[in-house]
Order: structure tokens, then C-alpha cells, then sequence
């Protein structure tokens, strides 16, 4: 049972961050159609953004900070205007293409500015043991769950409980209408690419001090994440949350009571399972398209 | 299939520029080593070790007269792109190749080196890779066979340990090194409580952590590589486990290891075949120089490309000639000296099957650095 109960918090720590970055994919498809295929770099970039900051001498939280500004200024801001805007008028397949150069630019950028090794991380917090049933949770668990929760709630708050988020709900469910309505639509999905990118930020302290910094941290990230986004529902965030949950558990449990080598299959094994009964996702909306 | 026609463009690419041919006062030996993938931390200490010792040596004019012509290639940590490397440099008749790091790399290379008769000086650790009858691989490092034994004793007499698990790296470097830890602990009656594959370039290890502590064994020993042996470790403290030891091989203790781990690393246990933090002063002197010319301190995989050179040297001044066979022919049963060849550092012998005999150490990781706590003598002594 404790060993159970380890796992569960375990998985839900590593969950809770697949599904800050899923709800990130799911947020840029509902209001721009954009599949951002550089989203594993988009989390793996700012943790390089916070140890240069350290390096010049900002003390963590600082640092935290300023990665976060750098990711929303380059990630959010500069991706959109400079990559987002010109490729997605001729579709969502050359945005797609553009992103995978993106991730491939990005990869070895790091690799080039900070070598192929791996770099240590700060964990968020210091490390101290709660004995919870005989189990042994780590603050540390217990810091991502609560960040990367708080975060997720902090969302859900904007987009329900205020005016700029029900402009950018309005925005995601109908642009035309929305227009129509005085919302400026361009602006509503430029603060979507910036929350996108606070979110990898977020993302990426939470995860840097498990996986350590490394150029190729995005790879599993990016695939873990668009799993949990297509198995929750691609077009709903709550589908993406639920998504990254059930991957993080999914992935610990399978490696402890299946095996080690044969985890990255679960999540896939289930992506079949969800296309072949439930396409739309676990709580995903079926979409009508006019033709 | 993308990706493999990039490979072999890059590797096309690569050689194709850095071999435009050789001059007669140079000797061509070519590094093909990890440069990135998992495997450049260990292949990037090779090679500086390598690059360090080839300058000294070139400084002094070099061997028999002819300075050594050193290019150097990344296999990406990518067995396919080392066996198209290989190819490459052979075709360029080399006198030796130094490399590469990963054993899986070496495995597929030294048919290559063995049908061209041209000795290849490797620093991979698996059991196999001199047990195939191949007179043209050496080692510059201990063989899982010479240091398990080594390992087993200090479980079995030095810990008293009855249980042991077990957390392995599913690749040619782990897989042999597991089966040749289970003799071990088979020979000393130790039982292997949890016996975990974990897979190269693994980020997450918290299930396989949880496992091993749900076996409560007397000893913990992970057999995998640099970065992979810091997340064990980080998560391995993470979920409490504080008292039970956790003892490994070289990887363990490496200088990147105690980097990445930091505090989690306290207390981590190894036999080490190799170390900067040797008590022996031609060590410490190689330390300081190195230091100073690449501005951080090697791992064991320094000191393998370091005295990998020196090996050169001193076997082809022996036959006095730079002849691939005789070069081959002669190395076997060879015992180098300090006294004879300051740069191999301490004393080496290399055998019939091309692996290589010295001291080695057990270390520990005290206040963020690793201790040496015993010097353990040759097997051959």
C-alpha cells in the first residue's frame, strides 16, 4: 500500500506538469488552430534563460522571474509575431513544419551555447520527508503538485471569472462572432501565446531539477505532453489536465508493476484505446467542419 | 529515415573535410569519440585527455620523428554513426584509433578495425568487447570482468551485505555488466532482491527508486551511466532512502556525477578503476595540468585518453616502428612503468586479450568530493 501510495504522488507530481504543458497546446489550438510542435523546447529553453540569470548572479527566485519575462517576451511574444502570424495564413500544415525547425533550432542552440551535458537545477524547495501511511512523500512531490495545481487554478480563474478571459473564451469558440462583439480577437490570441509560455516556464522549474537541464529534455516532454492533450481532449483544457494526469500515473505505474523498458508504451497503448472508441478525446467536444 | 540520411551526411561531411590528407612528417591516428548524445560526457574527458597528452607529445617532437595528426569525429553516442566513422578513417590508412567511450560504439566498430589489422585503443568497459578473440582492440580501462570480482568482495567482506538490489542500464554496457555483477553476488551467496532495467538516457526514476525501496536491501548498486547515476541518486534521496548504501562502479563517483547530484551524492560508494583524486602524484600533476588547459576537472575517461596516447607512444618506440601488426603483436603481455613512460601515470599491464591490469580504488563521496578510502593492488599481483 505505501509503495502504491508513493507511486500515485509520484505520478501525479510528473502528471501535473504534463499537464501544464497540454493545457498550453490545447489553449494555442482553440484560439489560433496552431500545433506547436516546439512545445517540449518551449519548456526545456527557460530553465537555460534561469541558470544564465543565476550565473550573473540573480539569487533563484529572481532568476525564476526573469526566465518567466524572458519566455513570454521570446516564447509567447516573439514566436507569434515572428513565426505564428506569417506561416499560419497559408495553412496548418506549413505552422506545423515551422514549428518542428523551430525545436530542431532551438535543440542544438542550447546544445551549442551550453555543451551536450547536462546542467544541475535548484529544486524548488529543500528537501524534507512527510510520512504519510507509511509512505515517504518528498516535499518535493508535494512543491510541483502544489505550484503546478495553482497554476492550473489560477488559469481556470482568468478564463472563467474575468472579462479578459470570457473575451478569449469568446475568441476560441467563434473569432467572427467575437469581432463582431468589439473584442479584438489578434490581441486575445496574442495573450494566449503568453500564457502559453508562462505555463512552459512554470513547467520547466518544476521539471529542470528531476530531469536536470538538458538540451533534449523537450523531446519527452513535447511527446508527453501531446499525448496527454489528444487523450483528454484536444479542444478542451480541463481534457488536457485530466490528460496529463492520467499519463503521469499511468507512466509510474506501468514502470514499477509492468516494466521500466516498456512505459513509454502505455501512454501509446491508451492514445489507441481513446482514437478507437472516443476520438474526440476523454472529454473532448466532437467538432463539426463545414466542407 | 531522415535522420539516417542526415547522420551520414554529417558523417560524410565530417571526414570528408577533416582528412584532406596527410603529410609525411605526421602520423595519422584519428579520436572517434561521443562529442554529444548521452554519451559526450564521457566521450568529450577522452578526447581532452587525448588532445592534452597528443600536445605534450607533439611538443616534443612527437613519435619517432613524426608528430601525431589527430582529427577528431563524433559518433552522436550512436553506434551506427561510429561504424560509419570507423569506415571513413580506415579508408585513410590510420596507424591506430583512439576510441570511442560507449561499448555499444566499440562492438560494432572492431570488426571493421580487426578485418583492416589496425589497433583500436577503446575506453568501453564491457565484458565482451575482449572476449571475442580480437587482437586489435585494447582497453585503456578496467573490463566489468576485472572489476566486479573486485566489487563483490567489498558487498560481501567489506559491507556484510546478505541483500543486495539492483538498478542496470539496458545497453551493451549495462547488460554485460549486470550479468557479470549477478556471478558475483552469486559466488558470495548474495541475494539480488530487485533486479531493474532502466533505459539509456532514463529522466525519470522515481518508479524504479520506489521499487528498489520497497526491497530494502542491505546494498544498492546502480550500474548506469553519468547522468542517469545523478537522477537515480537525486531521487533515491528524495524518497528517504538515507541509510542504506548505495555503491557502484566508476560512473558513480565521477567528477559530473557529484556535480549534477550534489548533496543527494553524499555518501555514494565505488571501486573506481581510475581517478583525479588518486593519491599518486603523477596523477595529481596530470589533474593540474588539465585543469588548467580545459578549465575543469576530468573524470576517469580523462585519464583513458590521456594514457591511451602515452600507451601509443611507448609500445611504438618498443618496435621502433610504425607498424599496425607489430604494433598489435607487441602490446600484448606489455607492462609499462611510470619509470619507463611518465604518461601512462601508474603501472599497466595489458594481456592476451587486450585488457588492462593496475591498482585501482574504492572511493566515497564526502563533502560534496570523492575520498579515496582504500587502494586496491593489480589482480596480477
Amino acid at each position: 500500500m505505501a509503495t502504491f501510495i508513493q507511486l500515485l504522488v509520484s505520478g501525479l507530481a510528473t502528471g501535473a506538469i504534463y499537464a501544464l504543458i497540454a493545457v498550453g497546446f490545447t489553449l494555442l489550438w482553440q484560439t489560433s488552430q496552431t500545433i506547436n510542435f516546439a512545445q517540449g523546447e518551449f519548456v526545456m529553453v527557460p530553465a537555460f534563460f534561469i541558470l544564465e540569470a543565476m550565473y550573473l548572479g540573480a539569487p533563484f527566485w529572481l532568476a525564476a522571474l526573469i526566465g518567466i519575462a524572458l519566455s513570454v517576451l521570446l516564447l509567447g511574444l516573439t514566436f507569434k509575431l515572428i513565426i505564428v502570424d506569417p506561416m499560419l495564413k497559408h495553412g496548418v500544415l506549413p505552422l506545423v513544419i515551422s514549428t518542428i525547425a523551430l525545436s530542431l533550432f532551438m535543440k542544438e542552440m542550447v546544445k551549442n551555447l551550453y555543451s551536450s551535458q547536462a546542467q544541475p537545477f535548484p529544486a524548488l524547495v529543500a528537501p524534507y520527508d512527510f510520512h504519510i501511511l507509511g509512505a515517504v512523500i518528498s516535499s518535493q512531490s508535494l512543491a510541483v503538485l502544489a505550484v503546478a495545481i495553482s497554476a492550473v487554478v489560477l488559469l481556470h480563474l482568468l478564463l472563467h471569472k474575468t472579462r479578459l478571459g470570457r473575451a478569449m473564451q469568446a475568441t476560441a469558440q467563434n473569432p467572427t462572432l467575437a469581432r463582431i462583439l468589439g473584442i479584438s480577437v489578434r490581441r486575445m490570441v496574442l495573450y494566449t501565446f503568453m500564457i502559453n509560455a508562462v505555463l512552459c516556464a512554470i513547467a520547466s522549474i518544476l521539471i529542470s531539477p528531476i530531469y536536470l537541464a538538458k538540451f533534449v529534455n523537450g523531446e519527452t516532454l513535447g511527446i508527453a505532453a501531446f499525448l496527454a492533450a489528444i487523450i483528454g481532449g484536444f479542444n478542451q483544457v480541463r481534457g488536457a489536465i485530466v490528460g496529463g494526469f492520467l499519463i503521469g500515473i499511468l507512466d509510474n505505474l506501468s514502470a514499477a508493476y509492468i516494466s521500466s523498458t516498456y512505459r513509454a508504451a502505455s501512454p501509446l497503448l491508451i492514445l489507441i484505446v481513446i482514437i478507437m472508441f472516443r476520438p474526440q478525446g476523454l472529454l473532448g467536444r466532437v467538432e463539426e467542419r463545414t466542407v | 529515415m531522415l535522420r539516417f540520411g542526415l547522420c551520414s551526411l554529417a558523417v560524410l561531411a565530417t571526414v570528408g573535410l577533416a582528412t584532406p590528407g596527410h603529410a609525411q612528417s605526421t602520423i595519422f591516428m584519428p579520436a572517434v569519440v561521443e562529442e554529444s548524445g548521452p554519451g559526450a560526457v564521457s566521450g568529450t574527458n577522452f578526447r581532452d585527455g587525448l588532445k592534452l597528452a597528443v600536445e605534450e607529445i607533439n611538443a616534443k617532437g612527437g613519435i619517432l620523428g613524426k608528430k601525431i595528426d589527430m582529427p577528431i569525429f563524433d559518433t552522436q553516442s550512436q553506434a551506427g554513426v561510429s561504424r560509419g566513422l570507423i569506415q571513413k578513417v580506415l579508408d585513410n590508412k590510420p596507424y591506430v584509433i583512439f576510441g570511442p567511450v560507449y561499448s555499444g560504439s566499440v562492438l560494432v566498430d572492431m570488426q571493421l578495425t580487426q578485418q583492416a589489422e589496425i589497433p583500436e585503443i577503446v575506453g568501453g568497459e564491457a565484458a565482451t568487447i575482449t572476449q571475442k578473440g580480437d587482437p586489435y582492440v585494447f582497453r585503456t580501462s578496467f573490463g566489468q570482468q576485472a572489476s566486479m570480482p573486485k566489487i563483490g568482495n567489498y558487498i560481501a567482506d567489506g559491507l556484510k551485505a546478505k541483500t543486495v538490489a539492483l538498478v542496470w542500464v539496458n545497453s551493451d554496457f549495462g547488460k554485460p555488466g549486470r550479468d557479470a555483477f549477478l556471478k558475483e553476488m552469486a559466488k558470495h551467496n548474495i541475494k539480488v532482491l530487485t533486479d531493474i532495467s532502466t533505459e539509456l538516457g532514463q529522466t525519470d526514476f522515481s518508479a524504479d527508486v520506489i521499487k528498489v525501496k520497497a526491497a530494502n536491501a542491505d546494498v544498492i548498486f546502480p550500474y548506469i551511466n553519468e547522468e542517469e547515476c545523478a537522477r537515480f541518486l537525486k531521487e533515491a534521496r528524495k524518497q528517504g532512502i538515507t541509510k542504506t548504501p548505495i555503491v557502484g562502479e566508476t560512473t558513480l563517483l565521477s567528477q559530473k556525477v557529484i556535480e549534477l547530484a550534489g548533496s543527494a551524492a553524499e555518501g555514494a560508494q565505488a571501486h573506481v578503476g581510475l581517478t583525479v583524486d588518486a593519491p599518486i602524484p603523477a596523477v595529481q600533476e596530470f589533474l593540474a595540468k588539465f585543469k588548467k588547459k580545459f578549465n575543469y576537472v576530468p573524470d576517469h575517461n580523462g585519464i583513458k585518453g590521456y594514457t591511451a596516447a602515452y600507451f601509443v607512444k611507448h609500445v611504438t618506440e618498443k618496435i621502433g616502428k610504425f607498424d599496425s601488426k607489430a604494433f598489435a603483436k607487441a602490446a600484448h603481455g606489455m607492462t609499462i612503468t611510470p619509470k619507463d613512460e611518465p604518461g601512462i601515470l601508474m603501472e599497466a599491464t595489458w594481456d592476451e586479450n587486450g585488457d588492462i591490469d593496475r591498482a585501482s580504488f574504492l572511493g566515497e563521496v564526502v563533502d560534496g568530493k570523492q575520498k579515496i578510502v582504500k587502494i586496491l593492488p593489480k589482480i596480477g599481483k
